[in-house]
């Protein structure tokens, strides 16, 4: 292993620039003659709107224009998946306005954009909007928005988007039926606000004299925007819209959708003729950036006397919000209810999902995107099921998996994993967690007055998103696949122009380090361009830990092909046969011959082709290459968390979190073991401390703002302890599976799990997330006085 | 509008701004020193943390025309050139960043800490960040990371 190539932990190339103060984000940006933008949003939940007057903001100083929906009338924000009913019928799509059409749905949906010289004047302006409103009841909670609450969408009075199922309804009843035994449970996956820190920012600019649209903007996927932006909303054509995504401060699922304030500033800017820039403020980020999660579910797992599982059925309705949001259906349903085998043998399985309307802002994927809803459930399940059978969490859980001489294991719900070692992460986590040494340090503590528990989560999920041809069959209105487009200089350097793209996750190290590796080149001669729709071809983005699953077997695809010209190249020059040329360490060789020629030389000779004989070889060394994958691939592995329980206040602390991850082959460990630890934070965010909570009767968001929404600190968590176990991918050419997502869907069961084993013996049995200190002191004083009464 | 002068990164700067305008937006907008971050809009994040006459401060919680005649230093202020700081380095080693925006507030307040606290531990640490939010890191690596730096800034002493 050469020190900057795969398995190697290099120092990230992009850190420099980040850490002097000069990354390049979508606010750092200026354009020329350039105004600013403010967005008006609803403060109602649900309100008619009956007429807008903007006459004295036009008076305003410093404003340039003022646009509201009658304006700005353009074709509705797509959704990017159908999902159908149980009967067949298509789900329920409502048209999505950019600007609120007579109507808002949700508190912070948008209604006009006040334009002006200044931020300050255009938000000054934007007080002396007159928007009248008549306030129209709402429907908030799920529960009551199915029953009869108020319609979201007048045309859809039942306010469901869809009526979903997986399985055999029928079939799986029977099994439980006949069952020994039946553990269920009524689950509540917390709403999350995914708060990447910098919040979203969007520049519109229209060119005069080229009829061409560019919109710089906070983007994980500019491709992806500017095909919904451009075909849907605007309808403004590929080779006049150029989107671009700089250097992007997190995303976490929350920047992939197309947002309305996009298509607001791209449209306006075409009507003013200059510049504007719109910039997010955290308050208004809240109230319109995705929400993530927000499930309930009823779930039950049926036994036979062994423990073994024989059956599940999972019943869930899923917060849409107020609108589609692009991915926001099938996030339930086809990132869930498929990965509801989890790591286990559980032969049939039943799950429907009911999308509800409700006038909420709209919820979308946010880190793991339903297959952390899936292996929540199933693992409190899987917890909750080894305390009422008397089986050990670790027995029960190494009874039910999938043996390792399994692979590839069909499950009953659609997918199938190619690889994977359940037992050599169970088995490694529980080494991490010293699981030998926790009676003697529950001990300890009891001695001190406190609660120790520990608690198991082990998880499969599905990611490197994904094979067209499933994803087609499943509704995805787009293909999954990725392009790398590799240019070799003629001094031999390479920029790799990849439609991945990086918000945080080090793609310029790790792609260079297949490149470097591949090349035999110095990682310093190669760098990468992503995030411009007109530097790369064509780029699906990132998302779903797809950058390297995907995005880098694309790239590896396109390296095979430089190679194969250059050996072309080289035989030219070596005058041998292409057949006999070796390459290795950067050097083509003949084989059996000391004649060789150096990567640099091939790279020169492609642009100096004095003798090429034309007609068999074209100048240049420039590959393009596109990769769909053949399947999803299958992270798996092991967490397990042990908390600290403060009987008298409720406060959890976690003393400690293993983590043993199988992502497959890893090209640079110390950026996976960050993936991971920024996964487990946000895992452990949700379980402690994390969830957006709305007025029933206003729909007010009551914590929208980190006063309120109680982010994890640095004081809120411990040092991790992060492993690796490799089973290789086996339908890429890496072996890779995808790092990004799995702290996030592992961790959250194993936090509640070590909860509930702490509480257990007082009578505590469930806890829902976010196990807040009020929550935890509340179960432990009700525990105890049902126990007084008895 | 008010006219006000302080010395940025070593270099006399001089504005005119209005009563209302923050140091933040004076540092982003007016100097065009971007890298100095806003986050929210609460006091909260940290993402906007410099150096004021040697002490961390919220660039965002502060008016322009308080900074009047004050010395500031930004994360654009750190480096001599290709050479990062101590803290800068130990950043970059401990992979102590990833999407980058909160680590200009992370670096200068993590100076401000190893400047303030003889023996700096992993708690001492947390404490200590309590203001600056990082949605990426997990803080693992940045609590290493500033731990290494500040080790690094006594050796440099
Ligand atoms: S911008 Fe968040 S604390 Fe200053
Ligand atoms: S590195 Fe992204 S917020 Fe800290």
């Amino acid at each position: 292993m050469s020190d900057t190539g795969i398995g190697a932990a290099v120092r990230r190339k992009e850190d420099f620039r980040f850490l002097t103060g000069q990354g390049n984000y979508t606010d750092d940006i200026n354009r020329p003659n350039q105004t600013y933008g403010y967005i008006v949003r609803s403060p109602y939940a649900h309100a008619t709107i009956n007429s807008i007057d903007t006459s004295s903001v036009k008076e305003a100083d410093g404003v340039v224009a003022v646009f509201t929906g009658e304006d700005m009338q353009v074709g509705s924000i797509p959704c990017g998946w159908g999902v159908n009913n149980k009967d067949g019928s298509p789900m329920n799509e409502p048209f999505h306005p950019a600007l609120a059409q007579g109507k808002v749905r949700h508190v912070g949906d948008q209604v006009a954009i006040v334009i002006a010289e200044t931020y300050a004047q255009a938000k000054d302006a934007a007080e002396l909007l007159e928007v009248d409103y008549e306030e129209l009841p709402a429907s908030i909670n799920m529960e009551n928005a199915v029953n009869g609450g108020p319609a979201v969408h007048d045309d859809i009075p039942s306010n469901l988007c869809y009526d979903w199922e997986l399985g055999d309804e029928a079939e799986v009843n029977a099994v439980f039926d006949n069952a020994h035994h039946i553990t269920s449970l009524d689950i509540v996956n917390n709403r999350l606000v995914a708060n990447p820190m910098e919040p979203r920012a969007a520049i519109g600019e229209y060119d005069t004299a080229t009829g061409e649209y560019t919109l710089f903007t906070t983007s994980q996927n500019p491709h992806v925007i500017r095909l919904l932006m451009g075909a849907f909303v605007l309808q403004i054509p590929e080779h006049k819209l150029r989107v671009v995504a700089p250097d992007v401060g997190g995303g976490f699922g929350t920047k992939i959708y197309h947002y309305a304030e996009e298509a607001i500033v791209t449209w306006a800017a075409g009507q003013i003729k200059r510049p504007i820039k719109w910039t997010c403020e955290r308050a208004d980020a809240f109230v319109s950036d995705a929400h993530g999660r927000d499930n309930l579910t009823h779930c039950e797992l049926a036994l036979d006397a062994d423990g073994k599982f024989i059956g599940l059925r999972v019943y869930t309705k899923a917060n849409m919000g107020a609108y589609l949001s692009t991915f926001s259906t099938c996030v339930p349903t086809y990132l869930h209810s498929t990965l509801l085998a989890g790591v286990y043998t559980t032969p049939v399985i039943y799950s429907n999902v009911k999308a509800v309307f409700t006038n909420t802002v709209p919820v979308d994927a946010y880190r793991g995107a339903g297959r952390p809803e899936a292996t929540y459930l199933l693992e409190r399940l899987v917890d909750r099921a080894a305390r009422e059978m008397g089986i050990p969490q670790d027995e029960i859980r190494r009874k039910n998996f999938i043996p390792t001489d399994a692979f590839p294991y069909q499950t009953p719900v659609a997918l199938q994993y190619d690889s994977g070692d359940y037992f050599a992460t169970l088995e490694g986590a529980q080494k991490m967690a010293d699981v030998d040494g926790f009676a003697a340090r529950k001990a300890e503590a009891a001695s001190r007055g406190k609660l120790r528990g520990l608690g198991y989560s082990t998880y499969v999920e599905a990611c490197g998103i994904a094979p067209s041809a499933v994803v087609g069959s499943l509704g995805a209105r787009a293909g999954l696949f990725e392009s790398a487009n590799i240019r070799v200089h003629p001094t031999g350097s390479v920029t790799v122009y990849t439609g991945s793209h990086s918000h945080g996750q080090g793609h310029e190290t790790t792609f260079a380090q297949l490149v470097s590796d591949t090349l035999g080149i110095p990682i310093e001669n190669v760098d990468i361009s992503h995030g411009d729709t007109n530097k790369v071809a064509f780029g699906m983005g990132t998302y779903g830990s797809r950058s390297l699953a995907v995005g880098g077997e694309a790239m590896m695809k396109a390296l095979n092909k430089v190679v194969d010209k250059a050996k072309k190249i080289a035989a030219h020059v070596l005058e041998a046969d292409a057949g006999d040329i070796e390459f290795a360490d950067g050097k083509f060789a003949v084989t059996g011959t000391d004649k060789e020629m150096a990567f640099g030389d091939v790279a020169l000779t492609a642009y100096v082709p004095h003798n090429f004989p034309h007609d068999e070889l074209e100048p240049g060394l420039e590959e393009q290459a596109f990769y769909d994958p053949n399947n999803f691939t299958f992270p798996g592995g092991c967490h397990i968390c042990e908390v600290e329980i403060d009987p008298e206040t409720g406060v959890t602390e976690i003393v400690s979190m293993s983590a043993m991850d199988d992502v497959g082959r890893v090209i640079n460990p110390m950026i996976v073991e960050g993936q991971i630890q920024g996964g487990l934070a946000q895992g452990i965010g949700q379980a402690l401390l994390e969830g957006a909570v709305y007025d029933e009767d206003s729909g007010q968001l009551l914590n929208g703002s980190y006063m309120d929404y109680t982010m994890p600190r640095a004081d809120d968590l411990p040092s991790f302890k992060v492993g690796t176990s490799e089973t290789l991918c086996a339908h890429n050419s890496l072996g890779v599976k995808g790092c990004g997502e799995v702290g996030a869907i592992g961790s959250p069961p194993s936090v509640i799990n070590a909860i509930v084993d702490a509480l257990w013996d007082l009578g505590v049995t469930d806890i829902s997330m976010p196990a807040t200190p009020q929550k935890v002191w509340h179960a432990i004083q009700d525990a105890k006085m049902a126990q007084a009464a008895e | 509008m008010v006219k006000i002068s302080m010395t940025v990164n070593g270099k006399n700067v001089e504005g005119e701004v209005s009563p209302r305008t923050l140091l933040v937006e004076f540092i982003r907008e007016h100097l065009k020193l971007t890298g100095t971050h806003v986050g929210c809009d609460t006091s909260q994040c940290g993402a906007c943390v410099i150096h004021v006459d040697g002490d961390s401060a919220k660039s965002c919680t502060m008016l322009a025309v308080q900074a009047d005649g004050s010395n500031i230093i930004t994360i654009e202020g750190l480096a001599n050139g290709e050479e990062m700081h101590p803290m800068q380095a130990a950043f970059k080693e401990n992979h102590g960043l990833q999407c980058g925006f909160c680590t200009p507030g992370m670096v200068m307040s993590a100076i401000d800490l190893a400047n303030k606290n003889g023996d700096l531990t992993e708690e001492l640490v947390r404490e200590g960040l309590e203001g600056n939010i990082c949605r990426c890191t997990g803080y693992h690596n940045i609590v290493k990371s500033v731990l290494d730096g500040a080790n690094a800034m006594k050796a440099a002493e």
